[in-house]
């Protein structure tokens, strides 16, 4: 019973440590520190932050250097979101520095990073940490002579329209630095590449070295989800966000359609939903199983057992919980490699369910669901569960194929008997 | 009228002498009691090392739970994740005395905790075995030499070593099995009485149920039978003594849960059943040399022996076939190294790392039985004088335990009760000749006849039991037919017997007499040596054999030092861990972990899973990263290590490392032991292998180490540590205790984000181009 107890608590407990910034029952972030170069970002941005602030984010504005900014008081941080469009701070005001930004995303917060062509070696850093390398030739912008957007202001061919992503409607401008990710790295994610043809050069110096970027290795904008499920966007372009890529219209290179409006606006604020766990975001609570026909939750269960292992997955959409409907969801039982690993059928109201045999092998077991899939936050639920071999009396009394030997043991003992009784008395 | 007074004055005499037995017996059982509770009075009532903690915690189950819940006990606390079934792997016997006598006190309303009980159960049991050893000599060389082992056995060190108050092992209770187990034997041998054969068969079945050294009994038993068999001394008796022992104890042994079919399957069985067939075939010839003509009977030998030879060779090929299929021929890793001392330390290195699997060095002979070594070959000796079953079989007995205590250091232990017994014989010999020497002179100084001197001594001298280990065999073979009659003509004989030796005896004795000088001056000497030995046994039991080894003690010229060091580490994973954390440690530790800080264990000290343990020797000798993969895999959060380079506690982790290299090599062939080594030496200072700097048990061991004298002195070693400044990637210190004898890490959990490659201390100076050049070299894309 006591275990019982354990289990349970352990399990209530363990989920919100997967997300320990959102309160469990609503992940959203709510308190957005934005720190800028100067307020004239508040303006020139203000669609992107309108957007922000109209689906309920309290944002704040500070200036980078700020003497008075930090992230947290008291050991309590103030904010569940951390927006940096200041590309060009050299060192932040106040108590925040690189390493307070990546604490702050090891506790479960997001984080936005706008760099652009001169980023601040600050900025790098907060992005190598993320695991983004951006060129490290300051001056490089991305330049492509193929998939540049056709527009009077610009020659070099460093504002491209992009329609590298899911679901494009219109393409996407960028303008700024490029930056590349390691391959080994699982935990981040390109969502815009440059195409083929681009490069990351200076545009203003002739070309001496084959440029270091090339091709699609040359992420425009990429999401990290760390382990601790905290989110963080990073792009080497503060303009794709600015009021004036977000209105104006775009034409391909070589294409004849000519977009009323760019894809900007829809692309970040979707992404940004994402950031923020409006979207793709799960949980998973009510973790039970027990004997098949029982409903009680036992401490151990007995090799050959029969059992079902249950759990339930809600999705946040942004205002509620929705049932998750997935037919991937697997469940393993685990002692050092899985003995089963089996997919849990749905009722397409967010319940998992399984029935299983427990392997004819006793150890210490563990339920685990490790659900990994793109865009959603991830889920790892493992609990402990011993299994018993079978007890003294559980076996069979009587063996059918040991009936010769039964009868042969007490023919003999009859046998002797007589034969002890004949010995004796015989004469 | 004067016989009348004379017999008179015997039994008054006898029933003196019987008293006075008592009271010995009863001080002896004291002195075997007192004499183990220095641990007790010089430290306190805990229960000692590795082993007992395990026993101890057993017991409490057992005494919360129940016996079917003990019998079904699965244990998920220790092998972690494999678990471990306690009920089918663990001798019972121990543990059921225990309880039962926790349970008996409880029922009598004296409330005794399980842990006093458990503190108490070796030396209660050692005054059981100083008497069952006097019972045994007694029915060897009579009460005198009974009550001389008896008073040797209950202060011998070898035995206190293994019983003093808080040793909770296996052995506490297996001695005194052991012992009576072998006293069954004689008596049924001596009585042919199937009243103790069935008892024989029941104390056998207590010392299965408590030691895997019962193989021993298995063993030596037969083996005297087959002496005996060959020597020509095959009787009824035997065949009473044997044959029930052979059936009833194979039956009862395949009851213990952890013996089960071994008892019929296993090669360290083999002897008894084959010693069995014999005995049977013997029995057989003897049978048909009676009905038979001695003619008929040649004829008969010769057509038996033709077929029967044909027979047992198709028996015997068909045997070895078997035996050779399995790889170790069936025998256990632990009796093959008994059988080829170098077996063990070739092939499986966990046995060899034991310290108490290890061959004794000549000293701890001395140290172990001290006088009672040079007193042995005497009591051997005595044994040929004359030489009967029983003596016959106390000289096979201390014959093969000594073979076996020269290949096991732990096997002392059953060296040291033959040992007691050859020299309680020896002694009670010289002191019978010596004060018989003196007690004839002085009457033939006073002028007192000597027939009455020579009565007197041998009335009280020559056992009764003597007469009966006189070969007789041919005359029992003869009468037959019904019981009541040969018990009739056995006592007849018996009777004829005794007064025949008694006449012979005496007659012997008469001629061994010393002459008095010599006489005072050789007891006087037996006295002193017997005085030395006392001496020794009580510095044996206060000062080498008493310290729990969980609280150990130091004096310097500041005074006494105790370091409490394991319980407080102990104490704080049982306060600061969750519940169901697990902590990693080479296996030592196993058992005082789970049962002092109720935590889940990878390995213990019950070295059943080979594999698990290279696992986590495995761990131990890899670098950090290596070894925090494995650790993670087996979701281990805490890692323990013992650590005595600070105070100079020699047998920590750092010098038992070599093992988890050999063990963990031996599994995994990526760990070589030529890497740790620089040209053959184990060096942890500068000269030390990078292998072996690197690894993770140097560093969790030496992390920090040089904050404490800035040099990083270790005592144990008596060098200065090859790598001082390190720091920990993968592991965290969260606790060192206070002598730092004891230091636990935790692991810490993998990185939250993956860094990318840039170099966090980038330079400005360098040029982008041979930058970019140096970013082309490392992206696997291009």
């Amino acid at each position: 019973m006591a275990k019982l107890l354990l289990y349970l608590t352990l399990a209530t407990s363990l989920i919100p440590l997967f997300s320990v910034a959102f309160s469990p029952e609503n992940p959203t972030d709510r308190r957005v520190l934005v720190l800028v170069d100067d307020f004239a970002i508040k303006s020139s941005h203000s669609l992107y932050f309108g957007s922000l602030t109209s689906r309920g984010f309290q944002l704040e504005f500070k200036l980078a250097d700020d003497p008075n900014i930090g992230l947290q008081r008291y050991g309590q941080y103030l904010y569940d979101a951390l927006v940096l469009f200041c590309p060009s701070v050299e060192r932040f005001g106040g108590s925040i520095d690189v390493a307070s930004i990546v604490d702050f995303v090891d506790s479960g917060h997001d984080l936005i990073v706008a760099a652009d062509s001169n980023a601040s070696d600050l900025i790098r850093e907060v992005a190598t940490e993320c695991g983004v390398d951006f060129d490290e030739d300051p001056a490089a912008m991305v330049i492509d002579h193929i998939n540049y957007a056709v527009s009077n202001f610009d020659g070099d061919h460093t504002l491209i329209a992009s329609d590298d992503f899911i679901k494009a409607d219109a393409p996407v401008l960028f303008q700024g630095i490029g930056h590349s990710l390691n391959p080994a790295n699982s935990l981040v994610l390109k969502v815009l590449s440059a195409s083929s043809s681009a490069y990351s050069a200076n545009p203003k110096s002739k070309l001496s070295n084959p440029p270091s970027l090339t091709g699609s290795a040359i992420s425009l904008v990429s999401v990290v989800q760390a382990r601790n499920n905290a989110r963080i966007l990073i792009t080497g372009s503060l303009s794709m966000f600015s009021n004036r890529f977000f209105r104006s219209g775009v034409q391909k290179a070589g294409s004849s359609i000519k977009h009323e409006k760019s894809g900007n606006e829809q692309f970040l604020t979707e992404i940004s939903k994402w950031v923020f766990h409006e979207r793709g975001h799960l949980k998973a609570v009510n973790v039970r199983h027990h004997k098949v026909g029982e409903s009680d939750e036992p401490a151990i269960y007995r090799i050959n057992d029969d059992l079902e292992y249950s759990v339930e997955i809600y999705e946040w959409s942004g205002t509620s919980w929705e049932p998750y409907v997935s037919d991937d969801v697997q469940v393993q039982f685990y002692m050092m490699s899985p003995y089963v690993l089996k997919t849990l059928s749905t009722d397409q109201k967010g319940h998992y369910s399984a029935e299983f045999k427990v392997p004819d092998v006793y150890g210490v077991f563990q339920f685990k669901v490790e659900y990994q899939r793109l865009g959603y936050t991830s889920l790892s639920l493992s609990k402990q569960i011993p299994v018993r071999p079978y007890r003294h009396n559980e076996y069979e009394r009587f063996l059918p194929a040991a009936y010769p030997y039964y009868g042969s043991a007490f023919s003999m003992m009859a046998g002797f008997f007589i034969f002890t009784i004949v010995h004796l008395y015989s004469k | 009228m004067a016989a009348a007074a004379k017999a008179g004055e015997a039994t008054l005499r006898h029933a003196f002498g019987n008293v006075l037995s008592f009271f010995i017996l009863l001080l002896i059982g004291v002195l075997a009691f007192s004499i183990r509770l220095f641990s007790v009075i010089k430290y306190e009532s805990v229960i000692h090392e590795f082993d007992p903690y395990f026993n101890y915690r057993v017991t409490q189950f057992l005494t919360k739970n129940g016996i079917y819940d003990f019998w079904n006990w699965f244990d998920d606390r220790t092998w972690y994740p494999l678990g471990r079934v306690i009920g089918g792997t663990v001798y019972p016997g121990l543990t059921l005395t225990a309880g039962t006598i926790w349970w008996l006190l409880n029922s009598l309303n004296i409330p005794l905790s399980v842990e006093t009980v458990c503190v108490f159960t070796a030396p209660i049991f050692s005054a059981f075995a100083s008497w069952a050893t006097y019972l045994l000599t007694k029915e060897v060389k009579g009460a005198g030499a009974g009550l001389t082992a008896a008073a040797l056995l209950a202060m011998v060190p070898s035995y206190i070593s293994r019983s003093v108050a808080g040793s909770y092992d296996n052995e506490a209770v297996a001695i005194f099995a052991l012992i009576i187990t072998f006293y069954l034997y004689i008596k049924t041998l001596n009585t042919g009485s199937l009243f103790y054969a069935t008892l024989n068969a029941i104390a056998y079945f207590y010392m299965v149920c408590s030691w895997g050294g019962y193989t021993f009994i298995i063993n030596l038993i037969p083996m005297h039978v087959l002496l005996c068999i060959v020597t020509g001394r095959y009787s009824s008796r035997l065949y009473i003594a044997y044959a029930p022992l052979v059936v009833l104890g194979t039956l009862l042994a395949a009851l213990v849960p952890v013996v089960g079919f071994n008892a019929v399957m296993t090669s360290e069985h083999f002897a008894s059943f084959l010693v069995f067939i014999i005995l049977h075939v013997v029995a057989l010839v003897y049978y048909i040399k009676g009905i038979l003509s001695p003619k008929m009977f040649k004829v008969a030998v010769t057509l038996v022996v033709s077929v029967g030879l044909v027979v047992c060779c198709a028996v015997i090929a068909i045997l070895v076939a078997l035996v050779a299929s399995s790889p170790t021929k069936g025998w256990s890793g632990r009796s093959l190294s008994l059988l080829d001392p170098t077996y063990a330390s070739k092939y499986i290195p966990i046995i060899a790392s034991v310290s108490e699997h290890q061959p004794p060095t000549w000293p701890s002979y001395f140290m172990d039985i001290n006088v009672l070594a040079f007193l042995v070959p005497a009591g051997i000796i005595a044994c040929f004088l004359p030489l009967s079953d029983a003596s016959s079989f106390v000289v096979l007995y201390i014959v093969t335990s000594v073979y076996f205590s020269g290949v096991m250091v732990r096997l002392m232990l059953v060296f040291a009760p033959a040992a007691c017994i050859m020299s309680g014989i020896a002694l009670s010999q010289a002191f019978d000749v010596f004060t018989r020497s003196i007690k004839f002179q002085l009457l033939r100084i006073l002028g007192f006849s000597e027939a009455d001197a020579g009565d007197g001594s041998s009335a009280n001298v020559v056992p009764e039991n003597d007469a009966v280990k006189v070969d007789k065999s041919e005359e029992t073979i003869k009468e037959r037919p019904s019981r009541k009659n040969k018990k009739k003509e056995k006592e007849q004989m018996e009777k004829a017997q005794a007064e025949k030796t008694s006449a012979k005896s005496k007659t012997e004795k008469r001629l061994l007499v010393l002459p008095m000088e010599l006489s005072v001056i050789g007891l006087l000497l037996l006295v002193f040596m017997g005085a030395f030995y006392v001496v020794h046994c009580v510095w044996a039991a206060a000062e080498a054999y008493s310290a729990p080894s969980i609280v150990l003690t130091s004096y310097t010229h500041e005074g006494l030092h105790v370091f409490d060091d394991f319980r407080e580490a102990y104490a704080w994973l049982r306060h600061n861990t969750e519940v169901d954390d697990k902590v990693a440690s080479w296996w030592d530790y196993g058992y005082q972990t789970t049962a002092m800080a109720n935590r889940t264990v990878i390995v213990d000290n019950n070295t059943w899973n080979n594999t698990h343990i290279a696992t986590v020797g495995t761990a131990m000798s890899s670098p950090e990263k290596a070894a925090w993969e494995i650790f993670n895999s087996l979701d281990v959060k805490y890692v323990l290590v013992v650590f005595g380079g600070l105070v100079g506690y020699p047998s920590d982790d750092i010098n038992k490392f070599l093992w988890m290299v050999r063990i963990g090599g031996g599994v995994f062939p990526h760990i070589k032991e030529p890497d740790y080594l620089r040209d053959g030496q184990y060096r942890i200072d500068s000269q030390a292998t990078p292998t072996m700097l690197n690894c993770l048990m140097y560093k969790l061991s030496y992390y920090r180490f040089v904050e404490t004298d800035g040099k990083g002195f270790d005592r144990v070693r008596r060098t200065e540590i090859g790598k001082k400044y390190f720091k920990l990637t993968h592991f965290e210190e969260v606790f060192t205790t206070h002598h730092w004898m004891v230091r636990i890490y935790k692991l810490k959990p993998s990185k939250n984000r993956i860094r990318g490659k840039m170099k966090k201390s980038k330079s400005r100076t360098s040029t982008p181009s041979s930058k970019r050049s140096g970013s082309r070299k490392k992206n696997p894309w291009q």
